[in-house]
C-alpha cells in the first residue's frame, strides 16, 4: 500500500499505517531489526545552540510521537521549586513572584544533580547534591543625579527593573568546585521579573531541583518540540503558460518552479499544505496533494539548558529505559 | 555528556523493580494466549509504541491499548496470540524489540551528528 496520506478538498485519505503482518498477502511486515536498520534514515537540516531541525524517515507515527511527547514532558531539567521570601515590599504578590521565578529557564546541566527524595524529611530533603540555591536581594533607590528632563524610570531610579540576571547563584558544599567553570545563570538574562519604585525591595532564596515537564511546565527542557509530515505534491497533467504562474501563486514561494513555461515541483518541503490550489477549479484533476506518512520533520527548540540534540538523545534513552525497566518487572496478579 | 555510561546497564540489573508496575487483569484465557495487562504510570507514549511493535509480531493476532480514565495513571494493554507463544512472551518480545529499535535510532543519530554536513545556523 502507498505510504502517502491523501489530502483532498474536504477529506483526508489513507491515514492509518498498515505495515502489520497479515495485512497483505504479498508483503512481509513482521518486525525485523536489520530491515529497520537499513531503511531508517535521519537527515539533519540545521542544528544550532537553541534549535534543531531534522527528519526521521521510515519510522512509525507511534514511535515518532513518543519522542515528541517525551521531549516535552519526560526529559528532566532544573527549575526553581521552593521560593523562600524574606521581604517583598513590591507591588507584585509573593505567589506571583514565586511563580515567575519558577518559569525562568536555568543553565544547569541536569546530569550534575540527583533527584530529590520526596519521602525524606523536610530538613534532610535538600542537599548540595540535589539543590541549587539562587538568591535575589534587590532594593530600588532614587538616582540622585538624573538626566535633566528625563521621565524614564531607568534614569530616575536605580534597580527600577528586576531582571533574571539579578538572581545570584550561591554554590553549596561541593558545588563550589563542581560549578567553578560554569556557574548557574538564567539562560536568558533579560527576562523581567518585577518592577520597583524607591523604597521597595525584594529579598528571597530560591531552591532549584530536578523535575519533569509532566509535573510542571517549568521543568520542560523545550519551548516547542513538534513534527510535521513531509508534503508531497504530484502534478498529474502538465500545467503551462499563464496557468503555471497562477499555480505557482497557490503555494509558498520556492515550492513550485517554472521551466520551459511548465510548472514543476521544486521543493515540496517548503509547502505548508494550505490546500489553496484545491480551491481553484482550473487545477481540478491536475494536481494531487499528500503527505508522506513515515517521513517526520522534527523541529525542536530548547529553552537553553541543554543543546537540542541532547534533548532528543535523552528522549530516546527515556523510551529505552521504559522498555528495559518494564521488561524486568515481575507481572503481578 | 551525551556519551553512554558503560556502567549504566549494570545499574539497571542491580536496581529494584516495582512489583506493582504491571499486573494481569481478569479475563485472560487459561492457556495464556490472551491476556490484558495493566501498567501503572504509563500513558500513550509507551502504550502506542508498544502496541505498534507487538502488532508487528507475526505470532500476535491482536494487540490494543487503552487508558480507561484520564485521571487515573493506568494503561491497559490487551494481547491475543495465534497460540504458538503466550501473551507474556509476546509482551516481552515487544519490549525487547522496542529497546533495540531505540538503540538503532540513538546510534544513527549520533553518527549523523558526528558526520556533520548540516547548517550551524537557522536558514
Amino acid at each position: 500500500m502507498s505510504n502517502i496520506v491523501g489530502i483532498e478538498y474536504n477529506r483526508v485519505t489513507n491515514t492509518t499505517s498498515t505495515d502489520f503482518p497479515g495485512h497483505s498477502s504479498n508483503e512481509d511486515h513482521s518486525w525485523d531489526i536489520e530491515k529497520f536498520k537499513d531503511n531508517f534514515e535521519i537527515n539533519i537540516s540545521h542544528l544550532t545552540e537553541r534549535t534543531a531541525n531534522f527528519d526521521l524517515i521510515n519510522i512509525d507515527t507511534s514511535v515518532a510521537n513518543a519522542f515528541r511527547r517525551i521531549m516535552i514532558s519526560e526529559v528532566p531539567s532544573v527549575a526553581a521549586e521552593s521560593v523562600y521570601i524574606f521581604n517583598n515590599t513590591s507591588v507584585i504578590q509573593d505567589e506571583v513572584l514565586a511563580h515567575r521565578i519558577g518559569l525562568i529557564p536555568l543553565k544547569v546541566d541536569p546530569d550534575l544533580l540527583s533527584w530529590v527524595d520526596p519521602a525524606q524529611d523536610e530538613k534532610e530533603k535538600f542537599t548540595d547534591e540535589n539543590t541549587i540555591v539562587l538568591s535575589l536581594d534587590i532594593a530600588c533607590t532614587k538616582n540622585p543625579h538624573p538626566p535633566a528632563g528625563s521621565t524614564d524610570p531607568k534614569d530616575l531610579y536605580r534597580n527600577a527593573h528586576v531582571y533574571a540576571r539579578d538572581l545570584k547563584f550561591e554554590p553549596q558544599g561541593r558545588q563550589v568546585d563542581l560549578f567553578k567553570n560554569n556557574p548557574v545563570v538564567p539562560t536568558d538574562p533579560d527576562i523581567l521579573i518585577a518592577k520597583l519604585r524607591p523604597g521597595q525591595e525584594i529579598s528571597l532564596r530560591a531552591h532549584c531541583i530536578l523535575g519533569i515537564g509532566s509535573d510542571h511546565a517549568k521543568f520542560s527542557p523545550v519551548s516547542t518540540a513538534s513534527y510535521r509530515l513531509m508534503p508531497d505534491i504530484k502534478i498529474t497533467e502538465p500545467i503551462t503558460g499563464e496557468l503555471a504562474k497562477r499555480f505557482q501563486k497557490c503555494f509558498p514561494s520556492g515550492v513550485i518552479g517554472i521551466e520551459n513555461d511548465t510548472a514543476f515541483v521544486k521543493d515540496a518541503r517548503k509547502d505548508t499544505v494550505s490546500r489553496e490550489v484545491l480551491r481553484h477549479e482550473e487545477f481540478n484533476g491536475k494536481v494531487k496533494l499528500g503527505r508522506i506518512r513515515d517521513h517526520f520533520i522534527f523541529n525542536v527548540e530548547s529553552t537553553g539548558a541543554m543543546p537540542p540534540e541532547e534533548i532528543f538523545f535523552k528522549s530516546v534513552r527515556v523510551l529505552k529505559n521504559k522498555a528495559d525497566y518494564l521488561r524486568n518487572c515481575p507481572i503481578g496478579q | 555528556m551525551s556519551e553512554v555510561d558503560p556502567n549504566a546497564m549494570d545499574e539497571v540489573s542491580e536496581q529494584e523493580f516495582d512489583a506493582d508496575k504491571i499486573k494481569l487483569l481478569p479475563g485472560s484465557s487459561e492457556d495464556g494466549t490472551a491476556a490484558t495487562f495493566q501498567i501503572i504510570d504509563e500513558d500513550h507514549t509507551l502504550g502506542n509504541t508498544l502496541r505498534y511493535v507487538i502488532m508487528k509480531n507475526p505470532e500476535v493476532e491482536f494487540c490494543g491499548y487503552s487508558i480507561p480514565h484520564p485521571s487515573e495513571n493506568k494503561m491497559n494493554i490487551r494481547i491475543q496470540t495465534y497460540g504458538n507463544i503466550s501473551s507474556v512472551e509476546a509482551l516481552h518480545q515487544g519490549l525487547d524489540n522496542l529497546s533495540e529499535l531505540c538503540t538503532v535510532i540513538e546510534t544513527k543519530f549520533s553518527e549523523k551528528i558526528l558526520a556533520g554536513g548540516y547548517l550551524a545556523e537557522e536558514p
